[in-house]
């Protein structure tokens, strides 16, 4: 049994003007998660994936369409026993302190008070947030209340976790220790169903993605499956001491060249040429600095699927 | 429906109110009200016991039904502006369980309000020997009763409505409730049959807020029958409960 399963969801919103035609923020949307991985959701601002996570928590109804998880359909109130979130910019009751913000979310997931006591300090170590237990939330800044609320949507130890842009607006660092976070539920056998439009985090992270635009699954698998990581894509060669005008068949071999002070860059299509370019950069008088190999990336597929044609249509709500 | 869910609610609803400004303001401008009244019975030739009374239940009354206009408008709506009924709803609780919290803790609020303000009035009036009578307490069980039912009023238009816009039909709702006993004489007398089929259906729909106003006759001393306190009382919960069970049905089709 999948943790997550939807099937053919479709969603559109009414405007509020008669006369104006509803917009399509899910068109058919299907896709699966199984249990124990990390999926990410990728998609553009206005792809749907928020409208989708809202389905899924039982925030939204669908139009039409199925929407499981644990076999149980999503509205259903005890499955969440079951499921934490996440949403995206959360606002929490800022009156709370840290402690009190968790302990309320514990209770409503029907933890006892005696449980709950020793489990609102290990979270707050967890998130790195035990100092700040008696802070009240208005006092936090973005990293702390979005570290904070990771904390409460795994308060009650639930088997599937889903957060909507965990991420956004974190810097550097905040969007590290958000990563590692999430990884450490991986190790803790729960799995976890994060949307995102920051490729990277995307890519690191995750053991399948899915990439929705305009409310519609275009591509689900591997991240390696995807961009296909076996083929290498073009090779980057660096070397010193020797201008690519003096190598007449380098220029006709690359697609790229390039020159910086002593320095020479070129790209070449594929492996084969690389023994090619590396045997005249030698017989010139050149020094070899680098060879690396260029592969695909989650990015070049995303923009790739972003740039066919239907994407520039109308933005959907999402 | 368990009640543990809507107990969690409803307290950290009242710890809210208890940490909101608003609430002390609110409570101070009944306390200063009632001070008022010692002054006006001072600068008044007779009456002043009537005076005393007079102003003490108004106060109380019009602290209660501003706290629960303007605290009860946001109990929602504000949660749905804000977000934060995001993450609640992700829990496994049902929506009616936390309207009914919700609304229990702002109940709760006003209850602690009007016994703080009831506290205040029989402290008053002991200060100037004014006879403490079982109409008074009569009068403050329907004023109770008047305050919880614009609570309901105000939560239920907040679970469809902004919080201005709620205001606004919550205050609305207030007046006419206090003018339908005119409205109905008001239909005796019109000649269009528009206006009085208008009147008529708006007699019934709001509530009758003046069944639930013994002020005058209770700063005279003189009580109610305790049939009638009955029956005012199981009037106003009754479309209390009317309020409540709605503001339930409307939320638990609501998209966020």
């Amino acid at each position: 049994m999948n943790v997550i399963q939807i099937d053919n969801l479709a969603k559109s919103f009414k405007s509020g003007w008669p006369g104006k035609l509803p917009v399509t923020a899910l068109d058919g949307l299907s896709l699966m998660v199984t249990h124990g991985e990390i999926f990410g959701f990728l998609g553009p601002n206005g792809a749907g994936k928020t409208t989708t996570l809202k389905i899924l928590m039982g925030l939204m109804r669908s139009d039409s369409g199925t929407i499981q998880i644990f076999g149980q359909p999503a509205g259903n109130v005890t499955v969440r026993q079951r499921v934490g979130f996440l949403p995206e910019s959360p606002y929490f009751y800022d009156y709370l302190t840290a402690g009190e913000f968790l302990t309320f979310y514990g209770q409503l997931a029907g933890l006892e008070r005696s449980t709950l006591k020793g489990r609102v300090g290990q979270l707050l170590d967890l998130v790195g947030l035990l100092d700040a237990e008696h802070r009240q939330l208005r006092k936090f800044s973005k990293g702390m209340l979005q570290r904070v609320g990771l904390a409460q949507a795994i308060i009650h130890d639930p088997e599937l976790v889903v957060l909507d842009e965990p991420m956004s607006g974190l810097d550097p660092l905040g969007r590290k220790q958000v990563r590692d976070l999430i990884l450490g539920l991986r190790e803790q056998g729960k799995t976890v169903f994060f949307s995102s439009h920051i490729i990277p985090d995307v890519e690191m992270i995750c053991d399948r993605v899915g990439i929705v635009m305009k409310g519609k699954l275009l591509a689900a698998g591997r991240v390696d499956e995807l961009v296909g990581y076996s083929h290498t894509q073009s090779v980057e060669i660096v070397w010193e001491g020797v201008g690519p005008t003096r190598m007449g068949s380098v220029q006709k071999i690359a697609t790229h060249l390039l020159q910086r002070g002593t320095h020479t860059l070129a790209v070449v299509p594929g492996q084969d040429q690389v023994d090619d370019v590396v045997t005249m950069i030698r017989s010139h008088g050149g020094r070899l600095v680098s060879v690396t190999p260029q592969k695909r990336s989650l990015e070049d597929l995303f923009l790739r699927e972003a740039k066919k044609p239907q994407i520039f249509d109308k933005a959907v709500g999402a | 429906m368990t009640i543990q869910p809507i107990l969690v609610i409803a307290l950290n609803t009242f710890r809210e109110y208890l940490r909101d400004k608003i609430l002390y303001n609110l409570l101070l401008f009944a306390v200063l009200l009632m001070g008022t009244s010692v002054l006006l019975a001072d600068l008044t030739i007779m009456e002043h016991h009537k005076i005393i009374k007079d102003m003490g239940l108004a106060a109380i009354n019009l602290g209660g039904v501003m706290i629960a206009i303007f605290v009860g408008i946001g109990l929602v709506s504000k949660e749905i502006e804000r977000r934060t009924v995001y993450t609640i709803m992700a829990r496994p609780i049902s929506r009616a369980q936390f309207i009914l919290g919700k609304y229990l803790g702002l109940v709760l609020t006003l209850s602690v309000n009007v016994v703080v303000m009831m506290t205040v009035f029989l402290g008053t009036m002991l200060l100037y020997r004014v006879p403490v009578q079982m109409a008074l307490f009569q009068a403050v069980e329907l004023i109770f009763v008047e305050v919880l039912l614009v609570t309901a009023l105000a939560l239920f238009f907040s679970t469809f409505t902004s919080s201005t816009l709620s205001a606004i039909m919550t205050i609305g709702m207030y007046v006419i409730g206090h003018l339908t006993t005119d409205m109905k004489g008001f239909t005796q007398t019109s000649q269009s049959e528009t206006t009085m089929a208008f009147v008529t259906g708006l007699y019934y729909l709001c509530p009758n807020l003046e069944m639930l106003n013994i002020k005058g006759q209770a700063a005279t001393g003189i009580p109610v029958t305790l049939t009638y306190q009955a029956l005012a009382t199981g009037y106003g919960l009754l479309y209390t409960t009317i309020l409540v069970v709605s503001a339930c049905a409307i939320f638990r089709k609501r998209d966020f």
